[in-house]
């Protein structure tokens, strides 16, 4: 605010408190020429008549306390650009408050730095402050109960398409993926005719669906086998160090209808998990990995045949 | 019947000049100064007019009433900035014409969102119907944003406007609207107006500013 303006407040604030200070002594004040007190001289309906008592001096007192406040209140707060005796702002005040809370936030935090999730999941208050991370920071993808939607992993199975050992999970949540599918139908197209998608669509189903054409299978089988292979591996079963899914088992990310895999064969999937090392340090990462690790079973190893990231 | 003030109360045309003048104190004092400050107010270093694409996106936040549940204003509050990012300031939101600080959060604040890491095919899935994503939602779905086309020519025309009250778009800005527009959807628009929201204006300048506020 410009000196200009902070006078013009200033002034009229002043002429304002005065103005209200100056009613009220004004009105208090009983003069010669007043009527008696207690007529106004006023007559209704005939006998109505109406009385003239003075202010009470409670309210006075009440009138002139609140001008006293209104004083003290600008100078502990100021005018404008006219910094109050109390020197308040609300970004001091923000300031302050942050800095404690940060202070608690480390008290609390130091006490699992630098642990592995896998242990910080043997401690039950770890876990429970990983569940409300989880819930801020995780759960509109993946879900409040970490069962993940189309295109957003669910992380209670078994299935890590990026590793599933704690440092392989830590460093996901870390540092964030981008998965790589690219587009190949065209590619597809040109190297094995028109039908070449459906043909490659129907090998991968057959990995987990053994009831597909046959003959599209087989075509399919050869496309697998010059493009896919490079990172799903020779027998589908995926790659975790660039984040490839297995193609034999059940779980499908995108889904499994037509529409979803033509889709994906077509536009590619470039499924993306934000870094959250930078947004939320490394302790409350561990401790969201924690979390995380608890919601898994931990009963079924990598397939056989899989690249497997530790 | 000599009391000063009967002539107040017997006369209503001077009562009704007295008690204006007595409420516009308070006008005076706090919005008058106020109308004056937003012209004085300066953009942050990387705030500039919304992209036409982002331009497009926030006029379709406007015609939805995006505004009647999600603010975007960040409080000086530790809660509020712990959750939702820097606290919001006036340099930011130089360039929006209507503000959309709001008051009403039925759901979250979005000032910053264009950092709380979502991806695009996030907005898009969540956009479409947000239970797809959140079961627990109470969004509503926007599926027709996917099917309406942009129209160039009117978003070239609203940044016409906006250069006359004031905003300093050039004409290559302009002129380029509609192919930077060009076979984009509703959606597209969004998903980038809300990706961009907060990534404007790095922390480091915002605390330069705060110095300097």
């Amino acid at each position: 605010m410009t000196p200009a303006w902070t006078w013009y407040v200033v002034i009229l604030t002043v002429l304002n408190l005065g103005g209200c200070a100056w009613l009220l002594m004004g009105t208090a004040k009983r003069r010669s020429s007043d009527p008696k007190p207690d007529e106004t001289g006023h007559v209704w309906d005939g006998n109505l008549t109406e009385f003239n008592k003075p202010l009470p001096r409670w309210w006075i007192n009440l009138f002139i306390i609140t001008i006293v406040f209104a004083v003290a209140y600008l100078v502990w707060f100021g005018v404008g650009e006219l910094k109050g005796v109390g020197h308040w702002s609300s970004k001091s005040e923000w300031a302050l408050d942050n800095a404690a809370e940060e202070a608690r936030l480390d008290d609390t935090l130091k006490l699992y730095a630098g642990k592995p999730i896998d242990v910080l999941a043997q401690d039950p208050s770890a876990v429970s402050i990983g569940r409300t991370i989880f819930i801020n920071r995780c759960a509109a993808c993946h879900g409040s109960s970490g069962h993940g939607a189309v295109g957003f992993p669910d992380l209670t199975d078994d299935i890590w398409h990026w590793g599933g050992t704690p440092n392989r999970i830590l460093d996901t949540i870390q540092n964030g993926r981008q998965a790589v599918m690219p587009a190949w139908a065209d590619t597809l197209k040109a190297q094995g005719g028109p039908n070449a998608v459906d043909d490659t669509i129907a090998y991968v189903l057959s990995l987990s669906r053994p009831d597909q054409p046959k003959d599209a299978v087989e075509r399919g089988e050869k496309m697998f086998a010059t493009i896919c292979v490079a990172c799903h591996g020779a027998q589908g079963k995926g790659n975790q160090v660039v984040g490839a899914p297995d193609l034999t088992d059940s779980y499908w990310l995108y889904g499994s209808s037509m529409a979803s895999l033509h889709k994906t064969l077509s536009e590619g999937r470039q499924g993306a998990m934000p870094a959250w090392k930078p947004v939320l340090g490394d302790t409350r990462t561990r401790l969201v990995g924690a979390y995380v690790w608890t919601l898994s079973p931990h009963r079924d190893p990598p397939p056989t045949g899989a690249v497997v990231a530790e | 019947m000599s009391h000063t003030h009967a002539k107040i109360e017997k006369n209503i045309g001077l009562m009704m000049i007295l008690i204006a003048v007595a409420v516009s104190f308070g006008g005076l004092a706090e919005i008058v100064p106020l109308m004056f400050q937003a012209e004085a107010i300066k953009p942050l270093p990387g705030i500039k007019p919304y992209p036409a694409l982002e331009l497009a996106g926030r006029d379709i936040y406007v015609r939805e009433g995006c505004y009647g549940c999600h603010s975007q204003m960040i409080r000086t509050l530790r809660f509020e900035t712990e959750r939702y990012g820097h606290y919001s300031l006036a340099g930011e939101s130089v360039y929006d014409h209507p503000f959309q600080w709001g008051s009403k959060r039925t759901g979250p604040d979005l000032a910053r969102v264009g950092l709380r890491g979502y991806s695009d095919d996030w907005h898009r899935a969540h956009l479409n119907d947000p239970r797809d994503v959140v079961p627990e939602s109470n969004m509503p779905a926007y599926p027709w944003l996917a099917q309406a086309k942009l129209d160039g020519a009117e978003i070239a025309q609203h940044m016409r406007a906006l250069k006359r009250i004031g905003d300093p778009y050039t004409d290559a800005d302009i002129a380029g609207a509609p192919a930077a527009v060009a076979g984009k959807t509703e959606l597209d628009a969004v998903v980038a107006y809300l990706q961009g929201l907060g990534t404007h204006v790095s922390q480091a300048d915002m605390q330069v500013a705060e110095g300097a506020e």
